[in-house]
Protein backbone atom coordinates (compact mmCIF):
# COMPACT_ATOMS: atom_id res chain seq x y z
CA UNK A 1 0.00 0.00 0.00
CA UNK A 2 3.22 2.19 0.49
CA UNK A 3 3.08 1.92 -3.73
CA UNK A 4 -0.27 3.77 -3.51
CA UNK A 5 0.30 6.26 -0.64
CA UNK A 6 3.67 7.62 -1.26
CA UNK A 7 4.46 10.33 1.05
CA UNK A 8 4.89 13.17 -2.44
CA UNK A 9 1.13 11.90 -2.79
CA UNK A 10 0.08 12.40 0.98
CA UNK A 11 1.78 15.88 1.02
CA UNK A 12 -0.13 16.98 -2.06
CA UNK A 13 -3.04 16.33 -0.13
CA UNK A 14 -2.27 17.31 3.09
CA UNK A 15 -0.80 20.93 1.63
CA UNK A 16 -2.67 20.97 -2.13
CA UNK A 17 -0.81 23.67 -4.47
CA UNK A 18 -3.22 25.93 -6.62
CA UNK A 19 -6.47 25.16 -5.17
CA UNK A 20 -9.36 27.62 -5.22
CA UNK A 21 -10.82 29.17 -8.99
CA UNK A 22 -9.19 31.85 -10.32
CA UNK A 23 -9.84 34.39 -12.97
CA UNK A 24 -9.45 35.06 -15.84
CA UNK A 25 -10.07 31.92 -17.42
CA UNK A 26 -10.87 30.87 -21.07
CA UNK A 27 -12.63 27.87 -20.12
CA UNK A 28 -13.93 26.16 -17.28
CA UNK A 29 -15.02 22.18 -16.98
CA UNK A 30 -16.87 20.32 -14.59
CA UNK A 31 -15.45 16.29 -14.21
CA UNK A 32 -16.89 13.17 -12.03
CA UNK A 33 -15.81 10.09 -11.46
CA UNK A 34 -18.70 8.44 -11.66
CA UNK A 35 -18.74 5.30 -10.14
CA UNK A 36 -17.28 7.04 -7.14
CA UNK A 37 -18.74 10.06 -7.04
CA UNK A 38 -15.38 12.60 -6.97
CA UNK A 39 -16.33 16.03 -8.84
CA UNK A 40 -13.68 18.43 -10.11
CA UNK A 41 -14.34 21.77 -11.14
CA UNK A 42 -11.46 23.15 -13.53
CA UNK A 43 -10.37 26.72 -15.20
CA UNK A 44 -8.03 27.29 -17.76
CA UNK A 45 -5.93 30.25 -18.56
CA UNK A 46 -3.51 30.47 -21.57
CA UNK A 47 -1.53 33.14 -22.22
CA UNK A 48 0.80 33.68 -25.60
CA UNK A 49 3.76 34.93 -24.45
CA UNK A 50 6.49 35.16 -27.62
CA UNK A 51 4.44 33.30 -30.02
CA UNK A 52 4.66 30.89 -27.58
CA UNK A 53 1.18 29.53 -25.78
CA UNK A 54 1.85 29.37 -22.31
CA UNK A 55 -0.64 27.59 -19.76
CA UNK A 56 -0.73 30.38 -17.52
CA UNK A 57 -2.59 29.51 -14.65
CA UNK A 58 -4.42 26.17 -13.86
CA UNK A 59 -7.02 26.55 -10.80
CA UNK A 60 -10.07 24.11 -8.91
CA UNK A 61 -11.69 23.01 -6.78
CA UNK A 62 -12.75 19.59 -6.34
CA UNK A 63 -13.77 16.62 -3.42
CA UNK A 64 -12.78 13.06 -3.70
CA UNK A 65 -10.39 10.55 -2.10
CA UNK A 66 -6.65 11.72 -2.07
CA UNK A 67 -5.41 10.15 -5.38
CA UNK A 68 -7.67 12.12 -7.42
CA UNK A 69 -6.67 15.75 -4.64
CA UNK A 70 -3.18 15.06 -5.11
CA UNK A 71 -3.35 14.88 -8.69
CA UNK A 72 -4.60 17.97 -9.31
CA UNK A 73 -2.20 19.72 -6.94
CA UNK A 74 0.31 17.68 -9.24
CA UNK A 75 -1.19 18.69 -12.26
CA UNK A 76 -1.08 22.60 -11.14
CA UNK A 77 3.31 22.27 -10.16
CA UNK A 78 3.46 20.27 -13.60
CA UNK A 79 1.60 22.25 -16.46
CA UNK A 80 1.32 25.75 -14.64
CA UNK A 81 4.48 28.44 -16.26
CA UNK A 82 4.62 25.51 -19.39
CA UNK A 83 4.62 26.12 -22.93
CA UNK A 84 1.33 24.21 -23.63
CA UNK A 85 3.13 21.80 -26.19
CA UNK A 86 5.12 20.71 -23.00
CA UNK A 87 2.68 20.68 -20.57
CA UNK A 88 0.46 18.28 -22.81
CA UNK A 89 3.37 16.03 -23.16
CA UNK A 90 3.64 15.84 -20.02
CA UNK A 91 -0.62 14.92 -20.00
CA UNK A 92 0.83 12.09 -22.38
CA UNK A 93 3.84 10.59 -19.95
CA UNK A 94 1.13 10.73 -17.08
CA UNK A 95 -1.84 8.97 -18.67
CA UNK A 96 0.65 6.31 -20.23
CA UNK A 97 2.63 5.76 -16.83
CA UNK A 98 -0.71 5.57 -15.02
CA UNK A 99 -2.40 2.72 -17.80
CA UNK A 100 0.65 0.77 -17.70
CA UNK A 101 -0.42 -1.26 -15.09
CA UNK A 102 2.42 -0.83 -13.16
CA UNK A 103 5.09 -1.26 -15.93
CA UNK A 104 6.42 2.01 -16.42
CA UNK A 105 7.78 3.91 -13.68
CA UNK A 106 8.09 6.92 -14.91
CA UNK A 107 10.90 9.75 -15.26
CA UNK A 108 11.59 11.87 -12.42
CA UNK A 109 13.87 13.98 -14.37
CA UNK A 110 10.86 15.35 -17.34
CA UNK A 111 8.14 14.11 -14.65
CA UNK A 112 8.15 15.62 -11.19
CA UNK A 113 6.37 15.06 -8.58
CA UNK A 114 3.95 13.28 -11.17
CA UNK A 115 6.19 10.15 -10.81
CA UNK A 116 4.64 8.92 -7.37
CA UNK A 117 1.72 8.16 -8.68
CA UNK A 118 3.41 5.37 -10.43
CA UNK A 119 2.27 3.05 -7.78
CA UNK A 120 -1.15 3.96 -8.86
CA UNK A 121 -1.14 1.90 -11.90
CA UNK A 122 -1.21 -1.16 -9.57
CA UNK A 123 -4.36 -0.67 -8.53
CA UNK A 124 -6.98 -0.67 -11.38
CA UNK A 125 -9.79 1.04 -9.37
CA UNK A 126 -7.62 3.95 -8.40
CA UNK A 127 -6.11 5.12 -11.68
CA UNK A 128 -9.28 6.98 -12.92
CA UNK A 129 -8.95 8.90 -9.50
CA UNK A 130 -5.43 9.75 -10.61
CA UNK A 131 -6.83 10.82 -14.03
CA UNK A 132 -9.69 12.76 -13.20
CA UNK A 133 -7.79 16.43 -13.29
CA UNK A 134 -5.82 15.48 -15.96
CA UNK A 135 -8.64 14.51 -18.12
CA UNK A 136 -10.43 18.04 -17.19
CA UNK A 137 -7.72 19.49 -17.94
CA UNK A 138 -7.29 18.04 -21.03
CA UNK A 139 -10.69 18.81 -21.68
CA UNK A 140 -10.63 22.58 -21.19
CA UNK A 141 -7.14 23.04 -23.12
CA UNK A 142 -9.99 21.80 -26.12
CA UNK A 143 -12.30 23.61 -25.58
CA UNK A 144 -10.10 26.56 -25.68
CA UNK A 145 -7.90 25.63 -28.87
CA UNK A 146 -10.97 24.20 -30.88
CA UNK A 147 -13.12 27.52 -29.73
CA UNK A 148 -9.98 29.85 -31.41
CA UNK A 149 -10.23 27.50 -34.48
CA UNK A 150 -13.67 28.24 -35.07
CA UNK B 1 -18.39 -24.00 17.35
CA UNK B 2 -17.68 -20.35 17.24
CA UNK B 3 -17.32 -17.37 19.10
CA UNK B 4 -20.89 -16.48 17.57
CA UNK B 5 -22.52 -19.06 18.80
CA UNK B 6 -21.26 -19.07 22.17
CA UNK B 7 -22.24 -15.39 22.11
CA UNK B 8 -26.08 -15.06 20.67
CA UNK B 9 -26.68 -18.93 20.80
CA UNK B 10 -28.33 -19.12 17.99
CA UNK B 11 -27.38 -21.90 15.23
CA UNK B 12 -25.53 -21.17 12.28
CA UNK B 13 -21.89 -23.24 12.47
CA UNK B 14 -20.26 -20.36 10.99
CA UNK B 15 -17.07 -22.42 10.74
CA UNK B 16 -19.00 -25.44 9.24
CA UNK B 17 -20.22 -23.01 6.77
CA UNK B 18 -17.75 -21.45 5.61
CA UNK B 19 -15.91 -25.03 4.22
CA UNK B 20 -18.99 -24.48 1.59
CA UNK B 21 -16.90 -21.10 0.43
CA UNK B 22 -13.13 -22.21 -0.99
CA UNK B 23 -13.00 -18.36 -1.51
CA UNK B 24 -13.08 -17.40 1.78
CA UNK B 25 -10.07 -19.33 2.46
CA UNK B 26 -7.73 -17.76 0.02
CA UNK B 27 -5.85 -14.64 1.00
CA UNK B 28 -5.29 -11.39 -0.41
CA UNK B 29 -2.80 -8.53 -0.71
CA UNK B 30 0.16 -9.92 0.74
CA UNK B 31 -0.84 -12.92 2.80
CA UNK B 32 -3.80 -11.03 3.95
CA UNK B 33 -6.79 -13.28 5.17
CA UNK B 34 -9.54 -12.86 3.12
CA UNK B 35 -12.44 -10.77 5.25
CA UNK B 36 -15.10 -10.73 2.93
CA UNK B 37 -17.61 -7.76 4.55
CA UNK B 38 -18.98 -6.97 0.92
CA UNK B 39 -21.55 -9.27 0.50
CA UNK B 40 -24.23 -6.13 -0.17
CA UNK B 41 -22.58 -6.16 -3.24
CA UNK B 42 -22.64 -9.40 -3.95
CA UNK B 43 -22.54 -12.92 -1.72
CA UNK B 44 -20.11 -15.56 -2.36
CA UNK B 45 -21.46 -18.54 -3.40
CA UNK B 46 -21.13 -22.23 -1.87
CA UNK B 47 -20.32 -25.25 -3.36
CA UNK B 48 -23.71 -26.18 -3.09
CA UNK B 49 -24.64 -23.25 -6.33
CA UNK B 50 -21.77 -24.04 -8.06
CA UNK B 51 -22.30 -27.89 -7.77
CA UNK B 52 -25.77 -28.20 -8.78
CA UNK B 53 -24.67 -25.57 -12.05
CA UNK B 54 -21.82 -28.07 -12.74
CA UNK B 55 -24.65 -31.01 -12.46
CA UNK B 56 -26.79 -29.89 -14.73
CA UNK B 57 -24.37 -28.87 -17.68
CA UNK B 58 -23.06 -32.77 -16.94
CA UNK B 59 -26.07 -34.37 -17.25
CA UNK B 60 -29.03 -32.78 -18.41
CA UNK B 61 -27.87 -29.44 -20.71
CA UNK B 62 -30.54 -28.98 -23.35
CA UNK B 63 -32.43 -25.81 -24.58
CA UNK B 64 -35.86 -25.69 -22.21
CA UNK B 65 -39.55 -25.59 -23.77
CA UNK B 66 -38.08 -27.20 -27.28
CA UNK B 67 -36.89 -30.50 -28.52
CA UNK B 68 -38.20 -33.74 -28.65
CA UNK B 69 -35.30 -35.31 -27.14
CA UNK B 70 -35.06 -36.39 -23.23
CA UNK B 71 -31.90 -34.05 -22.26
CA UNK B 72 -34.36 -30.85 -23.09
CA UNK B 73 -37.21 -32.52 -21.22
CA UNK B 74 -34.49 -32.60 -18.60
CA UNK B 75 -33.66 -29.42 -18.59
CA UNK B 76 -37.15 -27.88 -18.79
CA UNK B 77 -37.72 -29.88 -15.83
CA UNK B 78 -34.71 -28.71 -13.88
CA UNK B 79 -35.34 -25.08 -15.24
CA UNK B 80 -39.51 -25.09 -14.23
CA UNK B 81 -38.50 -27.04 -11.20
CA UNK B 82 -36.18 -24.37 -10.09
CA UNK B 83 -38.55 -21.62 -11.07
CA UNK B 84 -41.20 -23.77 -8.04
CA UNK B 85 -38.61 -24.07 -5.79
CA UNK B 86 -37.68 -20.15 -5.74
CA UNK B 87 -41.25 -19.31 -5.32
CA UNK B 88 -41.73 -21.15 -2.77
CA UNK B 89 -38.53 -19.77 -1.21
CA UNK B 90 -40.62 -16.45 -1.11
CA UNK B 91 -43.98 -17.74 -0.33
CA UNK B 92 -45.05 -17.60 -4.33
CA UNK B 93 -46.74 -19.53 -6.87
CA UNK B 94 -44.61 -20.60 -9.65
CA UNK B 95 -46.80 -19.25 -12.04
CA UNK B 96 -45.75 -15.30 -10.50
CA UNK B 97 -42.33 -15.69 -10.78
CA UNK B 98 -40.38 -14.43 -13.71
CA UNK B 99 -36.97 -15.04 -14.23
CA UNK B 100 -34.90 -11.34 -15.40
CA UNK B 101 -31.23 -11.01 -15.75
CA UNK B 102 -30.60 -9.09 -12.57
CA UNK B 103 -33.08 -7.36 -10.05
CA UNK B 104 -32.32 -4.13 -12.43
CA UNK B 105 -33.53 -5.59 -15.32
CA UNK B 106 -36.47 -6.72 -13.52
CA UNK B 107 -37.65 -2.65 -12.31
CA UNK B 108 -37.14 -2.06 -16.03
CA UNK B 109 -39.50 -4.64 -17.12
CA UNK B 110 -42.31 -3.10 -14.66
CA UNK B 111 -41.29 0.80 -15.85
CA UNK B 112 -41.35 -0.32 -19.51
CA UNK B 113 -44.85 -1.63 -19.03
CA UNK B 114 -45.97 1.52 -18.39
CA UNK B 115 -44.00 3.72 -21.04
CA UNK B 116 -44.98 0.28 -23.59
CA UNK B 117 -48.89 0.60 -22.64
CA UNK B 118 -49.08 4.24 -23.01
CA UNK B 119 -47.62 4.42 -26.23
CA UNK B 120 -49.63 1.65 -27.45
CA UNK B 121 -52.42 3.45 -26.33
CA UNK B 122 -51.75 6.30 -27.62
CA UNK B 123 -51.39 4.67 -31.16
CA UNK B 124 -54.67 2.87 -30.79
CA UNK B 125 -52.54 -0.84 -30.76
CA UNK B 126 -53.33 -4.08 -29.28
CA UNK B 127 -52.53 -4.33 -25.56
CA UNK B 128 -53.32 -6.93 -22.74
CA UNK B 129 -57.19 -6.64 -21.54
CA UNK B 130 -56.69 -5.12 -18.25
CA UNK B 131 -53.90 -2.85 -19.08
CA UNK B 132 -55.93 0.77 -18.69
CA UNK B 133 -53.96 0.85 -15.50
CA UNK B 134 -50.70 1.23 -17.13
CA UNK B 135 -51.52 4.38 -18.99
CA UNK B 136 -49.61 7.03 -18.01
CA UNK B 137 -50.97 10.81 -19.13
CA UNK B 138 -49.47 13.86 -17.78
CA UNK B 139 -50.07 14.67 -14.52
CA UNK B 140 -50.18 11.27 -13.14
CA UNK B 141 -47.48 10.83 -10.40
CA UNK B 142 -44.85 8.13 -9.77
CA UNK B 143 -44.06 8.20 -6.16
CA UNK B 144 -40.57 7.14 -5.14
CA UNK B 145 -38.01 7.47 -1.85
CA UNK B 146 -34.73 9.22 -1.87
CA UNK B 147 -32.98 6.81 -0.52
CA UNK B 148 -33.75 4.11 -4.11
CA UNK B 149 -30.66 2.50 -5.80
CA UNK B 150 -30.40 3.71 -9.04
CA UNK B 151 -31.94 0.95 -10.51
CA UNK B 152 -35.49 2.10 -8.83
CA UNK B 153 -34.75 5.57 -9.84
CA UNK B 154 -33.69 6.11 -13.08
CA UNK B 155 -36.15 3.77 -14.79
CA UNK B 156 -38.90 5.79 -13.48
CA UNK B 157 -36.95 9.04 -14.49
CA UNK B 158 -37.21 7.55 -18.13
CA UNK B 159 -40.80 6.42 -17.71
CA UNK B 160 -41.64 10.58 -16.72
CA UNK B 161 -39.79 11.15 -19.74
CA UNK B 162 -41.81 9.68 -21.93
CA UNK B 163 -44.95 9.90 -20.43
CA UNK B 164 -44.93 13.08 -18.61
CA UNK B 165 -45.97 11.84 -15.56
CA UNK B 166 -44.17 13.51 -12.97
CA UNK B 167 -41.63 11.62 -10.43
CA UNK B 168 -42.49 12.78 -6.44
CA UNK B 169 -40.39 11.63 -3.48
CA UNK B 170 -40.26 10.72 0.24
CA UNK B 171 -37.52 12.55 1.38
CA UNK B 172 -34.79 11.00 3.95
CA UNK B 173 -34.48 12.07 8.01
CA UNK B 174 -30.82 13.22 8.94
CA UNK B 175 -30.69 9.23 10.71
CA UNK B 176 -31.41 7.65 7.36
CA UNK B 177 -34.97 6.82 7.41
CA UNK B 178 -37.74 7.90 5.65
CA UNK B 179 -39.58 10.55 6.73
CA UNK B 180 -43.13 9.67 6.30
CA UNK B 181 -44.82 12.89 7.59
CA UNK B 182 -46.22 13.86 4.63
CA UNK B 183 -47.03 10.69 3.11
CA UNK B 184 -50.72 11.64 2.74
CA UNK B 185 -49.67 14.42 0.79
CA UNK B 186 -47.02 12.75 -1.28
CA UNK B 187 -49.74 9.94 -2.30
CA UNK B 188 -53.08 10.91 -3.12
CA UNK B 189 -55.50 10.36 -6.32
CA UNK B 190 -52.70 11.00 -8.92
CA UNK B 191 -50.77 8.72 -7.81
CA UNK B 192 -50.10 6.29 -10.11
CA UNK B 193 -47.41 4.03 -9.09
CA UNK B 194 -45.46 3.85 -5.63
CA UNK B 195 -41.95 1.98 -6.29
CA UNK B 196 -39.53 1.88 -2.81
CA UNK B 197 -36.94 -0.06 -1.61
CA UNK B 198 -37.67 -3.20 1.13
CA UNK B 199 -33.96 -2.44 2.88
CA UNK B 200 -31.39 0.42 1.94
CA UNK B 201 -28.23 -0.87 -0.03
CA UNK B 202 -26.43 2.72 1.72
CA UNK B 203 -27.06 2.97 4.95
CA UNK B 204 -29.68 -0.78 5.74
CA UNK B 205 -32.38 1.25 7.12
CA UNK B 206 -36.05 -1.72 6.83
CA UNK B 207 -38.83 0.78 5.53
CA UNK B 208 -42.03 -0.41 6.81
CA UNK B 209 -43.83 -1.89 3.87
CA UNK B 210 -46.85 -1.91 5.35
CA UNK B 211 -47.49 1.60 6.21
CA UNK B 212 -46.86 2.91 2.65
CA UNK B 213 -48.56 -0.04 1.29
CA UNK B 214 -52.05 0.92 2.59
CA UNK B 215 -51.51 4.48 1.92
CA UNK B 216 -50.63 3.37 -2.06
CA UNK B 217 -53.47 1.05 -1.56
CA UNK B 218 -55.71 4.07 -0.62
CA UNK B 219 -55.41 5.67 -3.95
CA UNK B 220 -55.24 2.61 -5.77
CA UNK B 221 -51.77 3.10 -6.90
CA UNK B 222 -49.42 -0.10 -7.68
CA UNK B 223 -47.04 -0.74 -5.47
CA UNK B 224 -43.81 -2.18 -6.12
CA UNK B 225 -40.68 -3.42 -3.97
CA UNK B 226 -37.17 -3.41 -4.52
CA UNK B 227 -36.33 -6.57 -1.89
CA UNK B 228 -32.76 -7.01 -3.11
CA UNK B 229 -31.08 -6.57 0.07
CA UNK B 230 -34.26 -7.83 2.05
CA UNK B 231 -34.72 -11.47 0.78
CA UNK B 232 -31.11 -12.52 0.99
CA UNK B 233 -31.11 -11.38 5.01
CA UNK B 234 -34.56 -12.29 6.36
CA UNK B 235 -37.80 -14.55 5.90
CA UNK B 236 -40.06 -12.24 3.02
CA UNK B 237 -42.78 -13.68 1.89
CA UNK B 238 -44.62 -12.08 -0.88
CA UNK B 239 -47.28 -12.98 -0.85
CA UNK B 240 -48.14 -11.36 2.56
CA UNK B 241 -46.71 -8.09 1.87
CA UNK B 242 -50.34 -6.93 -0.10
CA UNK B 243 -47.68 -5.07 -2.85
CA UNK B 244 -47.99 -6.05 -6.34
CA UNK B 245 -44.55 -6.97 -7.77
CA UNK B 246 -41.32 -7.78 -5.83
CA UNK B 247 -37.56 -7.27 -7.38
CA UNK B 248 -34.95 -9.14 -6.53
CA UNK B 249 -31.18 -10.19 -7.60
CA UNK B 250 -29.93 -14.17 -7.04
CA UNK B 251 -26.63 -12.89 -6.60
CA UNK B 252 -26.83 -11.64 -3.39
CA UNK B 253 -28.06 -14.58 -1.99
CA UNK B 254 -25.41 -16.71 -2.35
CA UNK B 255 -26.83 -17.42 -6.07
CA UNK B 256 -25.01 -16.80 -9.10
CA UNK B 257 -24.97 -13.91 -11.62
CA UNK B 258 -26.98 -13.62 -14.33
CA UNK B 259 -30.27 -14.05 -12.98
CA UNK B 260 -32.71 -11.93 -11.44
CA UNK B 261 -36.56 -12.42 -10.21
CA UNK B 262 -39.79 -10.49 -10.60
CA UNK B 263 -42.49 -11.86 -8.78
CA UNK B 264 -45.79 -10.16 -9.49
CA UNK B 265 -49.87 -10.92 -8.87
CA UNK B 266 -51.70 -12.05 -12.10
CA UNK B 267 -53.18 -9.61 -12.05
CA UNK B 268 -50.08 -7.11 -13.32
CA UNK B 269 -48.64 -9.61 -14.79
CA UNK B 270 -51.33 -10.45 -16.94
CA UNK B 271 -51.67 -6.80 -18.04
CA UNK B 272 -48.22 -6.24 -18.95
CA UNK B 273 -47.07 -5.87 -22.92
CA UNK B 274 -43.70 -7.87 -23.46
CA UNK B 275 -40.58 -6.09 -22.43
CA UNK B 276 -38.21 -8.36 -24.37
CA UNK B 277 -39.62 -9.62 -27.43
CA UNK B 278 -38.88 -12.87 -29.71
CA UNK B 279 -38.18 -16.20 -29.55
CA UNK B 280 -40.52 -18.30 -26.57
CA UNK B 281 -42.49 -15.87 -25.26
CA UNK B 282 -44.95 -16.03 -28.18
CA UNK B 283 -47.99 -17.87 -28.70
CA UNK B 284 -49.26 -17.17 -32.53
CA UNK B 285 -46.77 -15.58 -34.84
CA UNK B 286 -47.46 -14.68 -38.42
CA UNK B 287 -45.85 -11.97 -41.01
CA UNK B 288 -48.23 -9.32 -39.90
CA UNK B 289 -48.38 -10.05 -35.97
CA UNK B 290 -48.01 -12.21 -32.81
CA UNK B 291 -49.97 -12.76 -29.74
CA UNK B 292 -47.74 -13.84 -26.78
CA UNK B 293 -47.79 -16.48 -23.92
CA UNK B 294 -48.98 -15.87 -21.05
CA UNK B 295 -46.55 -15.24 -18.14
CA UNK B 296 -44.00 -15.30 -17.56
CA UNK B 297 -42.95 -17.23 -20.15
CA UNK B 298 -44.76 -13.87 -22.08
CA UNK B 299 -41.51 -12.14 -20.44
CA UNK B 300 -38.77 -14.38 -20.65
CA UNK B 301 -37.89 -14.11 -24.61
CA UNK B 302 -35.01 -16.30 -26.11
CA UNK B 303 -32.86 -19.23 -24.65
CA UNK B 304 -33.02 -18.59 -21.13
CA UNK B 305 -30.75 -18.79 -17.81
CA UNK B 306 -31.24 -22.78 -17.24
CA UNK B 307 -27.93 -23.35 -15.01
CA UNK B 308 -28.28 -20.23 -12.88
CA UNK B 309 -31.94 -20.82 -12.30
CA UNK B 310 -30.65 -24.38 -11.13
CA UNK B 311 -27.81 -22.67 -9.19
CA UNK B 312 -30.15 -20.37 -7.41
CA UNK B 313 -32.54 -23.34 -6.31
CA UNK B 314 -29.87 -24.67 -4.67
CA UNK B 315 -29.22 -21.35 -2.86
CA UNK B 316 -32.69 -21.60 -1.62
CA UNK B 317 -32.16 -24.81 -0.37
CA UNK B 318 -28.96 -24.02 1.67
CA UNK B 319 -30.94 -20.83 2.91
CA UNK B 320 -33.73 -22.77 3.98
CA UNK B 321 -31.20 -25.27 5.68
CA UNK B 322 -29.92 -22.08 7.62
CA UNK B 323 -33.20 -21.16 8.50
CA UNK B 324 -33.84 -17.75 7.29
CA UNK B 325 -35.04 -16.81 10.45
CA UNK B 326 -31.32 -17.69 11.64
CA UNK B 327 -30.17 -15.92 9.24
CA UNK B 328 -31.62 -12.87 9.81
CA UNK B 329 -30.61 -13.60 14.07
CA UNK B 330 -27.13 -14.19 12.75
CA UNK B 331 -27.38 -10.93 10.54
CA UNK B 332 -28.51 -8.76 13.41
CA UNK B 333 -26.22 -9.94 15.80
CA UNK B 334 -23.10 -9.04 13.56
CA UNK B 335 -25.21 -5.65 13.13
CA UNK B 336 -25.21 -5.07 16.49
CA UNK B 337 -22.15 -6.59 17.06
CA UNK B 338 -20.31 -4.27 14.36
CA UNK B 339 -22.31 -1.05 15.67
CA UNK B 340 -20.96 -1.19 18.92
CA UNK B 341 -17.36 -1.64 17.98
CA UNK B 342 -17.48 1.21 15.96
CA UNK B 343 -19.05 3.24 18.22
CA UNK B 344 -15.63 2.65 20.28
CA UNK B 345 -13.99 4.69 17.65
CA UNK B 346 -14.58 8.47 18.12
CA UNK B 347 -13.22 9.54 14.49
CA UNK B 348 -15.30 6.92 12.74
CA UNK B 349 -19.59 8.17 12.35
CA UNK B 350 -22.15 5.35 11.47
CA UNK B 351 -24.24 7.29 8.20
CA UNK B 352 -27.61 5.71 8.47
CA UNK B 353 -29.54 3.98 11.63
CA UNK B 354 -26.92 3.93 14.81
CA UNK B 355 -29.76 1.21 16.22
CA UNK B 356 -30.25 -2.28 15.40
CA UNK B 357 -34.74 -1.09 15.17
CA UNK B 358 -35.66 -1.62 11.41
CA UNK B 359 -31.74 -2.31 10.15
CA UNK B 360 -30.54 -4.93 8.33
CA UNK B 361 -26.55 -5.04 8.07
CA UNK B 362 -25.47 -3.01 5.69
CA UNK B 363 -23.65 -0.29 8.04
CA UNK B 364 -22.51 2.44 5.70
CA UNK B 365 -19.77 5.23 7.82
CA UNK B 366 -17.26 7.93 7.20
CA UNK B 367 -14.18 8.76 9.09
CA UNK B 368 -13.47 12.15 10.04
CA UNK B 369 -10.46 13.62 7.50
CA UNK B 370 -10.28 10.60 5.24
CA UNK B 371 -12.03 10.17 1.95
CA UNK B 372 -13.88 7.00 2.13
CA UNK B 373 -12.32 5.94 -1.39
CA UNK B 374 -8.76 5.99 1.27
CA UNK B 375 -10.47 3.99 4.47
CA UNK B 376 -11.72 1.41 1.82
CA UNK B 377 -7.74 1.04 0.29
CA UNK B 378 -6.51 1.00 3.67
CA UNK B 379 -8.85 -2.06 4.54
CA UNK B 380 -8.36 -3.53 1.75
CA UNK B 381 -4.55 -3.68 2.47
CA UNK B 382 -5.32 -5.38 5.72
CA UNK B 383 -7.75 -8.00 3.73
CA UNK B 384 -10.60 -6.42 4.69
CA UNK B 385 -12.69 -5.68 1.62
CA UNK B 386 -15.44 -3.49 1.73
CA UNK B 387 -17.67 -1.53 -0.77
CA UNK B 388 -16.86 2.62 -1.16
CA UNK B 389 -18.76 5.28 -3.38
CA UNK B 390 -21.80 6.59 -3.60
CA UNK B 391 -23.32 2.97 -4.04
CA UNK B 392 -25.54 3.59 -7.07
CA UNK B 393 -27.55 5.70 -4.22
CA UNK B 394 -26.06 9.47 -5.45
CA UNK B 395 -29.33 11.06 -4.16
CA UNK B 396 -29.13 9.33 -0.53
CA UNK B 397 -25.66 10.36 0.08
CA UNK B 398 -26.70 13.65 -0.97
CA UNK B 399 -29.35 14.01 1.15
CA UNK B 400 -27.08 12.58 4.12
CA UNK B 401 -24.87 15.27 3.64
CA UNK B 402 -21.83 12.39 2.36
CA UNK B 403 -20.06 12.60 -0.89
CA UNK B 404 -19.57 8.90 -0.32
CA UNK B 405 -19.01 6.30 2.07
CA UNK B 406 -16.88 3.20 3.15
CA UNK B 407 -19.86 0.73 3.70
CA UNK B 408 -19.64 -3.08 5.09
CA UNK B 409 -22.43 -5.68 4.54
CA UNK B 410 -21.67 -8.89 6.89
CA UNK B 411 -23.57 -12.34 5.64
CA UNK B 412 -23.88 -15.63 6.95
CA UNK B 413 -20.44 -16.79 6.38
CA UNK B 414 -19.25 -13.89 8.86
CA UNK B 415 -18.46 -14.16 12.30
CA UNK B 416 -17.38 -11.48 14.98
CA UNK B 417 -13.71 -12.54 14.58
CA UNK B 418 -14.57 -10.71 11.07
CA UNK B 419 -15.95 -7.99 12.69
CA UNK B 420 -12.62 -7.44 15.29
CA UNK B 421 -10.15 -7.94 11.88
CA UNK B 422 -12.20 -4.94 10.21
CA UNK B 423 -12.40 -2.70 13.70
CA UNK B 424 -8.55 -3.22 14.00
CA UNK B 425 -7.43 -2.36 10.52
CA UNK B 426 -10.31 0.74 11.02
CA UNK B 427 -8.34 2.35 13.66
CA UNK B 428 -5.38 2.41 11.92
CA UNK B 429 -6.65 4.09 8.82
CA UNK B 430 -5.83 7.70 10.49
CA UNK B 431 -2.20 6.52 11.47
CA UNK B 432 -1.95 6.31 7.55
CA UNK B 433 -2.62 9.78 6.70
CA UNK B 434 -1.09 11.21 9.65
CA UNK B 435 -4.79 13.02 10.40
CA UNK B 436 -4.50 13.72 14.20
Amino acid sequence: MQDLYQEIILDHYRNPQGRGLREPFEAQVHHVNPTCGDEIDLRLHLSTIDGVTVVDDVSYEGQGCSISQASASVLYDSVVGQPLDEALASLDRFQEMLQSKGEISGDEETMGDAVAFAGVAKYPARVKCALLPWMAWKDAVVRVTEGENR
Amino acid sequence: MSTLQQASGHSIDVERLRQQFPILSRTVRADQRLVYLDSGATSQKPLAVLDAEREYYLTSNAAVHRGAHQLAEEATEAYEGSRARIARFVGARAEQLVFTRNATESINLLAYAFSNTTDKARLGSPRPEGSDRLVLRPGDEILVTEMEHHANLVPWQEVCDKTGATLRWIGLTHDGRLDLSDLGTLVNERTRVVSFVHQSNLVGTINPVHEITQAARSVGAWVFLDACQSIPHMPVDVSTLGVDAVSWSGHKMLGPTGIGCLWATEELLFAMPPFISGGSMIETVTMERSTYADPPKRFEAGVPMVAQAVGLAAACDMLDDLGMDNVAAHDGDLTAYSLERMAELPAVRVVGPTSTHMRGSAISFVVDGVHPHDVGQVLDSRGIAVRVGHHCAWPACRALGVPATTRISPYVYNDRADIDAFIDALASVRDVFGVR
